[in-house]
């Protein structure tokens, strides 16, 4: 979607007055550069990104990634001697013992193998699930979307019938088969097959956008300049509707890890040996009565890693959206107000005390 | 118009047909029917595996399968489905949909319907408060909703509310300090939502947090929860209450009329509490069902009684008024079957179920297995609206806002009408144009994802057949379920884009 800013000059009073201050707030700033600015003061957005950093940056460093070494010091598969009874965390946060990690911060499974490691290992299953599922249906989508909006006709026909039929089918009944047809598959499979079925609803959005943008006039100069169509939807047409795109990606992912701890809870998706978020859950979830750690850790990963990239989505829609005003609210405006009457009342005051002298 | 149906018609047919041969020719290539007889160590395997060849045509490429699956299918427009048989276990596979298909609409339509009323009156509360507390509160509360992964709910779900209540009911006393937590908690959300200056908020909050203060003690003292009931007091206060919120939503509480009618609805209600009882005694779902119509014809008789100027808007107060009270004596009926229920000897004090869709070998009368299926829908529906909940707050949400910055609501704001008027009349039935469109393909989703919240609370719905099917080998049972759910999908598009001409004038079909 393209910001379409009212001329810059600034209108001269009434209601306008309030969209010039906001004008003069983005003067001789990039589009990027508004976007930006918007999504940093979105809190949620914020807190999001940096609990989000901090995830990523801590599954990825501890027990390594491939072949690079971790910092911690075990991995998800060995096994070593249950330190507490069943494994217990030996975390904790205060109380008699003060704070300490201990040596199995989250606790063992029940042949003594670290917890702390495999939710990490859960953590980067996951997380590289929901980012290959999410860039792949996107290319797709937009693809897709992007030749039946611009070509409209008889290509737009048969893509959103395409379409259509790909909606029909529940994206947990093709995992499922596909699971059953390949038996355990590793994560890197398992992603590339969901995104080639999750990219139909960007898709529609794609194509509802750029029906919308080919009727404008940037195209139409674009075409009289002798662009190709290639170069049109390229140059011309993506960058406008990259707001929607983004955010609809930060959609996707977040439903990407819940889609991804279904297919596994289900016994379709990542499977033992190897670990994901959703299957240390499937594993666990008879132990909830007796070692509560197990189910709990995997689930609050889960939780958190969905919850940021929503936030994140949130502030990213906020940033992107033209419209999006920032209304203060009835608390903001009394206390403007006070301000207003405090100046006001020092003002006359401050004047009274200068008319004599004057 | 008529040709855009047929079109739309004809192009939904070809997408169906498109998308059950892929995943019959899919589901083919993945299942081994063999996979047995591989292992088998049978003298006669040759003959065997030949035998299964045979019964399931298996030297036939699978699109020519598809065509005579087609065939069976194609029956249905005249009246003789065949969607093949279960080879395993030799059943019909449309005797096996029949009732599994119920069992899934079941829980499916009604986590919906509570799903779209409680996230759609949450959703409106908090855009009419943007930016407060309550909105930034509810905007987390439904983004941590609708991050929840189903099955992980479903377990917590399990271990707290059914397995503790459960264990609570052993001696139903609730402590004290919870009592007066949950009145302070409840009251500050309902202050929150109400909002208003300090003064209305702190009152809001006597007494929402006093009621519930009261409510809570009184369930403690008595030990109401092991004979639970609501008599025809409690039922008559109630329904007065109810009928004052209905007709300050409906009519606003100026409209005298639509106010009186709406309360005689209510105290008519409860005096009829005492002979419905005799009726209630060989009660059937068509009675039940009959009664409720009966209700809500009661209730438009008694607006047009009262008459006045508008007669209509007293009828609809008094009919919402009329089936809102005819529920809250179905509720008590329920009430008084649930000691029996409770201490059968198939339950043993343990009512709420965690698994399955009715407890096997249960004998009683219609009260006691109508209890037992709310019983054992509590948990999954609770599972499934905790998560759609999420999703019809924020479309409410955001929908109203959108409709509250349009020009006819300030239009209606300057010719001076109420707020209630602004708001109900001009400003939420526009918020529901968009909505309207969400609920169909919403239900096609919650569909597909049903196949999770069956096999985790264990109920013989059709998600349970598909997976047993893919588990088994078997195709038929995997396509009828992918066939159903194809279908509302496909029906689901067609419905919101028709629903949508219907409701916004400005959308035009083009034929």
């Amino acid at each position: 979607m393209s910001i379409s800013l009212p001329p810059p000059s600034l209108p001269p009073e009434g209601e306008h007055l309030e969209n010039a201050i906001e004008l003069k707030e983005v003067e001789g700033l990039s589009q990027g550069q508004i976007v930006f600015r918007r999504f940093i003061r979105h809190k949620g957005a914020i807190t999001g990104s940096i609990v989000l950093g901090f995830v990523v940056l801590v599954a990825i460093t501890s027990i390594g990634w491939g072949p690079i070494p971790g910092w911690w010091r075990w991995n998800y598969t060995q096994t070593a001697t249950v330190l507490n009874p069943g494994g217990r965390p030996t975390l904790s946060l205060g109380g008699a013992n003060g704070w300490h990690l201990g040596d199995y911060p989250f606790g063992q499974d029940e042949i003594g193998r670290d917890m702390f490691a495999r939710t990490m290992r859960g953590i980067q299953q996951s997380l590289t699930v929901m980012v290959i599922i999410g860039l792949l249906s996107t290319a797709i989508g937009l693809t897709i979307g992007a030749i039946a909006g611009f070509f409209r006709g008889r290509i737009d026909n048969l893509l959103m019938r395409l379409t259509d039929v790909f909606i029909v089918i529940p994206i947990l009944v093709t995992g499922a088969v596909l699971g059953k047809l390949v038996g355990g598959v590793g994560a890197i499979a398992l992603a590339l097959g969901l995104g080639l079925l999750s990219w139909t609803g960007m898709a529609r959005l794609v194509r509802g956008d750029f029906l919308a943008l080919r009727e404008r006039e940037f195209v139409d100069a674009a075409r009289v300049a002798g662009a190709s169509s290639a170069r049109i939807i390229l140059k011309h047409m993506v960058p406008n509707a990259m707001g929607v795109i983004i955010v609809n990606t930060t959609l996707l992912m977040s439903a990407a890890i819940l889609l991804e701890t279904a297919l596994s809870y289900l016994g379709f998706g990542i499977s033992p040996p190897d670990i994901s978020l959703g299957n240390l859950i499937e594993q666990y979830q008879g132990a909830f009565t007796t070692r509560p750690w197990l189910f709990w850790w995997p689930g609050m990963f889960i939780v958190t890693i969905a919850l940021c990239v929503n936030f994140i989505g949130d502030g990213l829609r906020d940033a992107f959206d033209p419209r999006q005003r920032r209304i203060p609210t009835a608390r903001a405006l009394r206390r403007t107000d006070k301000a207003a009457a405090r100046m006001a009342a020092r003002a006359a005051s401050v004047g009274r005390i200068e008319e004599p002298g004057a | 118009m008529f040709s855009f149906i047929l079109r739309r018609f004809l192009s939904s047919v070809a997408v169906l047909l498109v998308a059950t041969f892929l995943v019959y020719v899919l589901v083919a290539f993945a299942v081994d029917p063999l996979e047995n007889l591989r292992q088998s160590t049978a003298p006669n395997k040759e003959a065997l595996m030949e035998a299964r060849v045979e019964q399931l045509q298996l030297d036939v490429p699978s699109p020519i399968r598809y065509l005579g699956w087609l065939r069976g299918v194609g029956g249905c427009f005249v009246g003789q489905c065949d969607l093949g048989v279960k080879w395993t276990t030799n059943e019909s596979v449309i005797a096996v949909l029949g009732s599994s298909i119920v069992i899934t609409m079941r829980l499916v339509l009604l986590a919906t319907i509570l799903a779209i009323i409680f996230g759609v009156a949450v959703g409106i509360a908090s855009a009419l408060r943007q930016y407060s507390g309550f909105d930034y509160g509810i905007t987390f509360l439904s983004f941590l909703l609708y991050s929840l992964p189903t099955f992980w709910v479903a377990v917590l779900l399990k271990q707290w509310v059914a397995i503790g209540f459960n264990d609570f009911l052993v001696d139903p006393v609730i402590a004290p300090v919870v009592v007066i937590a949950t009145s302070a908690v409840i009251g500050i959300i309902w202050a929150a939502a109400i909002g208003g200056d300090g003064r209305r908020r702190l009152a809001v909050f006597a007494v929402a947090g006093g009621a519930t203060l009261a409510v809570l003690g009184y369930i403690s003292a008595t030990q109401w929860l092991l004979n639970p009931g609501l008599g025809p007091v409690v039922i008559g206060v109630t329904g007065v209450g109810l009928a004052v919120v209905v007709t300050l939503l409906s009519a606003g509480l100026r409209n005298k009329r639509a106010l009186y009618s709406a309360i005689a609805t209510a105290l008519l209600g409860a005096a009829l509490w005492w002979p419905l009882q005799f009726l209630f005694v060989e009660a059937t779902t068509p009675l039940i069902l009959g009664l409720a119509v009966v209700a809500v014809g009661v209730g438009v008789v008694i607006g047009y009684i009262f008459g006045g100027p508008d007669p209509g808007i007293s009828a609809r107060g008094a009919a919402i008024t009329a089936l809102l009270v005819a529920l809250l004596i179905f509720v008590d009926r329920m009430m008084s079957a649930w000691y029996a229920y409770s201490n059968s000897s198939v339950i043993g004090g343990r009512p709420i179920a965690t698994i399955g869709s009715q407890t096997p070998g249960l004998h009683g009368n219609f009260w006691v297995t109508q209890l037992d299926t709310f019983t054992h829908l509590l948990l999954p529906t609770m599972a499934l609206v905790l998560i759609s909940f999420a999703g019809y707050t924020r479309y409410s949400r955001a929908s109203m806002l959108e409709v509250l910055n349009q020009d006819y609501v300030r239009t209606a704001r300057a010719k001076g009408l109420t707020e209630r008027t602004v708001i109900m009349r001009h400003a939420f039935r526009n918020t529901l144009i968009p909505l309207a469109t969400i609920v169909p393909l919403d239900i096609a989703g919650v569909l597909g994802g049903a196949v999770i919240t069956e096999r985790i609370f264990g109920w013989p719905g059709m998600g349970t057949m598909f997976l047993r099917g893919l588990g088994a080998n078997e195709v038929e049972p995997v396509m009828a379920f992918v066939l159903v759910v194809g279908a509302v999908a496909v029906l689901a598009n067609f419905v919101a884009d028709l629903v949508y001409a219907a409701l916004d004038p400005r959308i035009r079909v083009h034929a």
